[in-house]
């Protein structure tokens, strides 16, 4: 249980953590929370020859409001969620999801960045961040790209991200006054992974769904956009009978791996009960909040 | 690699791999066997120490990573008497073998200097105590000695 030998280098910008990934690219990780990765590494199922920590690169830790999104910088806290950070009913649904994530001493290191990089299929932050189809920036050495939450995700711990890039920031769309937002989670006990997690956000107008967007965590082998289930609810009412027909949708679409504590069938239901849940919850919060 | 940091008030230099935990340089850099480690991948808490004000799991961190910081353990915590944690874990049976102790009082340190008001909040209480298992006296007890230590640190 101890890390591989490795150098250490302290980052003191962007440009000096993305010229030390390009200098030994597939030997190079990020540190930033280290939650994750030291786990792994205590496991020596990483070992990378250069750890490159970005805890002190100023200015990586900001969450703002910029135009019509929510800008998460690499070094923001799981903590830093559970006060909503925004107005936006977005701010609600991160407060909620926050919470679900470890235990507190963990949320006081990770970082959300840092849980999208690691792509576990069962972890919260890529759901929200696909649901909403979230833009992640990545540094390299010939600039900054933008890739798609829906395209970042490629299987479990496999993502865009090349070698030799870092993540500096997410940003996660506002969902806008009108929309409600709910997420549910299944595990074993207080602090395991989720078996299943599901999240939803609905808008409602004139009585009838105009808008949503719902995925799943531990129901495939990478984060799940439910987009079946989103077609299937636009112009219905927020009613038990549409939930209903979300969970049967829902439990189709889901797509699970087997794992030692629960087989197919049981993480298909319960992807399906997840989701009816997760929309329970938003037509509530819509209602509480409006 | 050199590194300076400030452990239990005293300012302390070692000379430490890149790959030494936090935990490890404690222990046997530094002789403070307080700090106990139990799983070694973060889940279960007994490594806990408070590092610039929040309580860590010290085999997730590597000492590098804690140079020009200050550190506490559970060698810090007393003071003559012992501290109000200590006493009341000993008042309301909230040990039993002990290996998940310093774990604990160093969780629930960082807790109640950040935030007292946390023991009024059972349901927030209640999550902070999943942070660290405990195999063998239970929770209850800890429970009632976060409520006691947090009531005499508050008079």
């Amino acid at each position: 249980m101890k890390p591989a030998p490795f150098d250490y280098l302290v980052a003191r910008s962007v440009r000096e953590a993305v010229s030390a990934l390009a200098e030994r690219p597939s030997q190079a990780r990020v540190l930033a929370g280290g939650q994750s990765l030291v786990l792994e590494m205590n496991y020596r199922r990483e070992r990378p020859a250069l750890l490159v920590d970005i805890n002190h690169v100023p200015g990586l830790d900001g969450i703002e409001v910029e135009g019509g999104e929510l800008r998460v910088g690499a070094l923001a806290r799981h903590r830093d969620f559970e006060e909503p950070v925004a107005r936006d009913p977005l701010g609600r649904l991160l407060e909620r999801v926050s919470r679900h994530i470890a235990h507190p001493p963990i949320r006081a290191r990770g970082t959300m960045v840092g849980s999208l990089a690691y792509a576990h299929p069962a972890a919260e932050w890529p759901a929200v961040a696909v649901a909403l189809d979230a833009r992640l920036e990545l540094a390299g050495p010939e600039g900054v790209r933008t890739v798609r939450a829906g395209e970042f995700f490629r299987g479990p711990f496999a993502t865009a991200r090349r070698p030799e890039e870092m993540i500096t920031g997410v940003r996660l769309p506002l969902l806008g006054e009108g929309s409600g937002v709910g997420f549910v989670e299944l595990r074993r006990t207080g602090a395991s992974f989720a078996l299943v997690a599901a999240l939803a956000a609905i808008t409602v107008e004139g009585g009838v769904i105009t808008s949503s967007r719902v995925a799943l965590a531990g129901a495939a082998d990478r984060p799940l956009r439910v987009r079946g289930v989103e077609e299937a609810l636009a112009g219905d009412p927020p009613s038990d009978e549409t939930f209903a027909g979300a969970e049967r949708r829902a439990a189709l679409e889901a797509d699970p791996v087997p794992e030692p504590h629960a087989g197919v069938e049981y993480r298909r239901h319960a992807a399906g009960v997840l989701v009816r849940r997760a929309l329970e919850r938003a037509a509530e919060d819509l209602e509480v909040n409006s | 690699m050199r590194i300076e940091m400030e452990v239990n008030g005293e300012r302390r230099a070692l000379e430490v791999e890149p790959r030494r935990t936090l935990a490890d340089a404690l222990r046997e850099d530094l002789g403070l066997t307080g700090t106990h480690l139990g799983c070694e991948h973060g889940v279960c808490g007994a490594c806990t120490v408070i590092v610039d004000g929040e309580a860590v799991r010290s085999c997730l961190m590597f000492a590098v990573q804690a140079d020009g910081g200050r550190v506490r353990t559970v060698e810090g915590l007393a003071s003559g008497a012992g501290h109000p944690l200590q006493r009341a874990f000993r008042a309301e049976h909230a040990l039993q073998c002990g290996f998940c102790t310093p774990g604990f009082l160093m969780l629930l340190a960082a807790a109640l200097e950040r935030d007292p008001g946390i023991v009024r909040d059972e349901e927030r209480l209640r999550e902070l105590l999943t942070s660290n298992l405990c195999r063998c006296t239970g929770y209850e007890g800890i429970r009632r000695a976060a409520l006691r230590a947090a009531e005499e640190m508050g008079r």
